[in-house]
């Protein structure tokens, strides 16, 4: 039975195409990463250097780490520090190291009725939308960027479910923002999917630079004393590669919209 | 734009036909300037989106060939594995009696519209390194969305096969029992009987396969270059709000599905010449 | 298997009787026809024999035995055929007989070649004509080497070719040494095939003779009414 069972398998294996003899390094990561376009500019030049293919899984951080703990990626890159440390702690990752940083901006209609544009900080924003009754979609997806929103709205004194108006998609930046231009709302975004979002409408960066809304990227190979089939060594090349000068080079240059949007921090 | 990326920028997740000079989602109508908001092209009606979708139908990409080989590989595959096991199990239980023969019909009938998303996540649990079948390290590769979709098929194929055959015996029976043929040979002679009726049932199948993003989404992880097919490929644009893109995909893979059925209909056409 | 005797034989859905208490006893050799007028039961006797519905009263003797011990086969009104060729449709039938697919074979094409049809054996079975599809069946019923044949109406749709070259293999049939049980509304047709004629009226056998001596004289009041529905001419082609 459990010998027919292989058969199938193989079967399955290969009905799903050629084994490849190369090595292959399963990443979980952030939408934000991969719909930006950074993935495509930087990991080419990562499969160059080390003839390692990079199969990217490209979900919500909430859904990354997920993913890390069941042992069904090696290696994930993601943004929200308080999760990846718990994540490492409970000894699901080998280690955390800094990549880089981005930032959050905030979204909303071009004539901006909740007058945020000269609010001055992240803070005092939130407070004027949740003041104005004016409409605000969260992405509600346990996401690194989500999980940002809802610690901001907490030092803002805001509780935003309390919002008449706030309104969670339970999804990617993508639609969230389709959302937000669909009804012309308010919304909290990472700078680099904004730039490589194609239906904006009548939606534009109304505030962004206060510092609260950088967002730091954090690098972790998944431990393999809890899952041994992990690709242990493919892994930590790539965090060794993210963090050395040729891959903070790589991040620095990436390009969207002709701006820089990722920041390279890895500590020397 | 002109401070667009280098020239070696490498659009892997932007399925723009051909390279592009910058990733402004300006697009055609951008306009000189620093700030991204500018050049933005203004809110696009539906008939601006679906013109710019059939322009870029006119430039090819070896990319979107990938994608489209790509999903007829895990449909066409999954398509074999629900025939092979699906119409078997319809023909057996047209014909089979046994009490709960009606309930299990009624069960039959209701998983044909199991949600994909539903299926996508059971199969993820199994497929999941911490699930029951996680040796096989299947999750997130064609080999997952394969299984995925047999798991989508196999109950359509059946149900619909059921209700052929079971027609075809109805009418059959008497002489079928005279004669003295066992119920498997009876099976064998319905199938082959009903073979045109039943690849009704088998394109309805490929349709079912082919149209669905749930589970291959889930269990495939939508990874560039392995693991995009045409349905996650028009998720994910959409999702960018690339929608002129989306439809382009959209058209291709309503067209493949065509082409499949218009030769599908062909060959019924000539059979029903031949064989009556 | 014979003398095939019925008993009493009822057959009486949702209260209707339709069989009031047949009393039948047949040989093992012949063209046995049964006439009779429209609703008679002619169809239904043979459905009854060929355990396709249940009798509601009365018995079946198959010789000493409840159940027939030889092979039987039957040639419904409009036959059945597989949307397959002409060669499968024979020899689907041999598959239950503990026969190698090459003499399977063999025995379908002697058969095909013995009705005509040899010459069609790739063909599609569903694009015959009514006579050939009748040959078919016939061919299919003969392959199977029945000790009783039940043939209901074999040639109620054909034209005067068909029907006679149906007649001539149903007179080889009966030359081989099976049993021919069949119904007709051509009272030439039974004329010219049966041995004896059994005359079916109000749900009753009521006459059973030798064919002869029954188109010669009908005994029962019901059997000469309806023989005199007839052209007076019929009695001309008896033969």
């Amino acid at each position: 039975m459990a010998h027919r069972f292989r058969s199938l398998m193989l079967v399955l294996g290969l009905l799903a195409g050629p084994v490849h003899a190369e090595e292959t390094l399963v990443v979980a990561s952030t939408t934000s990463t991969e719909q930006s376009g950074l993935f495509g500019w930087i990991l080419p030049r990562f499969e160059q250097s080390t003839a390692i293919k990079v199969r990217v899984v490209a979900v919500g951080t909430g859904q990354a780490l997920d993913i890390g703990r069941r042992g069904d990626a090696d290696v994930l890159l993601v943004h929200d520090r308080a999760a990846e440390d718990k994540f490492v702690a409970e000894g699901y990752g080998s280690y955390r190291q800094d990549v880089m940083v981005n930032d959050f901006v905030f979204i909303g209609p071009k004539d901006d009725p909740a007058k945020i544009r000269n609010a001055g900080s992240a803070l005092n924003a939130l407070k004027a939308i949740a003041a104005s009754g004016q409409p605000f979609i969260s992405r509600g997806d346990k996401s690194g960027t989500h999980a940002a929103e809802l610690r901001l709205w907490k030092e803002a004194g805001v509780d935003p479910k309390g919002l008449a108006s706030y309104k969670e998609t339970g999804s990617g930046m993508g639609p969230t923002l389709n959302m937000a231009a669909a009804t012309n709302a308010y919304t909290l975004s990472d700078r680099a999917t904004w730039y490589a979002f194609r239906n904006r409408r009548d939606l534009e960066l109304v505030l962004a630079g206060d510092p609260v809304l950088f967002n730091p990227y954090g690098v972790i190979p998944v431990n393999p004393a809890r899952h041994p089939h992990v690709k242990k060594d493919a892994a930590e090349r790539f965090a060794r590669w993210l963090t050395s000068p040729a891959g903070q080079e790589a991040i620095a240059s990436f390009r969207a919209d002709g701006q820089q949007v990722f920041f390279p921090n890895a500590k020397k | 734009m002109e401070t667009g990326n280098s020239g070696q920028f490498n659009p892997a997740i932007n399925l723009r036909f051909g390279p592009q000079p910058n990733a402004s989602p300006g697009g055609i109508l951008a306009t000189p300037g620093g700030s991204p908001t500018i050049g933005v092209a203004k809110p696009e009606s539906m008939t601006s989106t679906l013109l710019e979708a059939l322009s870029l139908l006119g430039s090819f990409d070896h990319r979107l060939l990938d994608i489209v080989l790509l999903s007829l590989q895990v449909s066409l595959s999954a398509l074999a594995i629900g025939t092979l096991v699906g119409l078997p199990i319809g023909a057996w239980l047209a014909v089979a009696e046994f009490r709960g023969r009606g309930a299990l019909i009624v069960v039959l009938n209701a998983l044909m519209g199991l949600p994909s998303v539903v299926v996508g996540v059971i199969v993820y649990l199994a497929l999941s390194r911490s699930g029951p079948f996680g040796s096989y390290g299947l999750l997130f590769s064609p080999a997952a969305m394969i299984t995925a979709q047999s798991v989508l098929v196999v109950p359509l194929i059946a149900a619909v096969t059921r209700q052929i055959v079971e027609d075809a015996w109805r009418e059959y029976a008497p002489e079928f029992s005279l004669i003295g043929l066992t119920r498997s040979q009876s099976v064998l002679l319905l199938l082959a009987d009903c073979r045109f009726s039943l690849t009704v049932a088998t394109l309805a199948g490929l349709g079912r396969a082919m149209s669905e993003v749930g589970a291959v989404m889930i269990v495939g992880g939508n990874i560039d270059g392995y693991t995009r097919v045409m349905t996650t490929a028009i998720a994910l644009e959409t999702s960018k709000g690339d929608l002129a893109l989306s439809i382009a995909l959209g058209i291709v893979l309503m067209s493949v599905i065509v082409a499949l059925n218009v030769a599908a209909h062909h060959v019924r056409c000539w059979a029903a010449r031949r064989y009556g | 298997m014979f003398p095939l005797r019925l008993a009493g034989l009822r057959f009486a859905p949702d209260g209707r009787t339709v069989l009031a208490g047949l009393d039948l006893e047949l040989s093992g050799e012949g063209i046995s026809v049964v006439l009779g007028p429209n609703g008679a039961g002619k169809t239904l006797l043979l459905r009854l024999l060929a355990g396709l519905l249940p009798a509601h009263g009365g018995s079946i003797f198959w010789g000493n035995s409840a159940r027939p011990d030889g092979r039987l086969a039957m040639v419904f009104q409009q036959p059945m055929l597989l949307r397959l060729s002409v060669l499968t449709n024979v020899e689907f039938a041999l598959r239950p007989q503990a026969l190698s697919p090459a003499e399977r074979k063999t025995r379908t094409m002697e058969v095909l070649e013995r009705v005509g049809l040899a010459h069609r054996v790739r063909d599609c079975a569903r694009l015959l004509s009514g006579g050939e599809r009748q040959r078919l069946a016939l061919a299919r019923a003969w392959a199977m080497r029945p000790r009783l044949l039940l043939l209901d109406e074999p040639t109620a749709s054909l034209d005067p070719t068909a029907t006679d070259a149906v007649e001539r293999i149903i007179r080889e049939i009966r030359t081989e040494g099976a049993k021919v049980l069949m119904t007709t509304h051509n009272l030439g047709q039974a004329t010219r095939l049966a041995d004896d004629i059994i005359f079916l009226a109000e749900g009753r056998v009521q006459e059973h003779e030798p064919a002869q001596r029954f188109f010669a004289h009908p005994q029962s009041p019901a059997a000469r009414a309806f023989m005199q529905g007839e052209l007076p001419w019929r009695i001309a082609f008896a033969h």
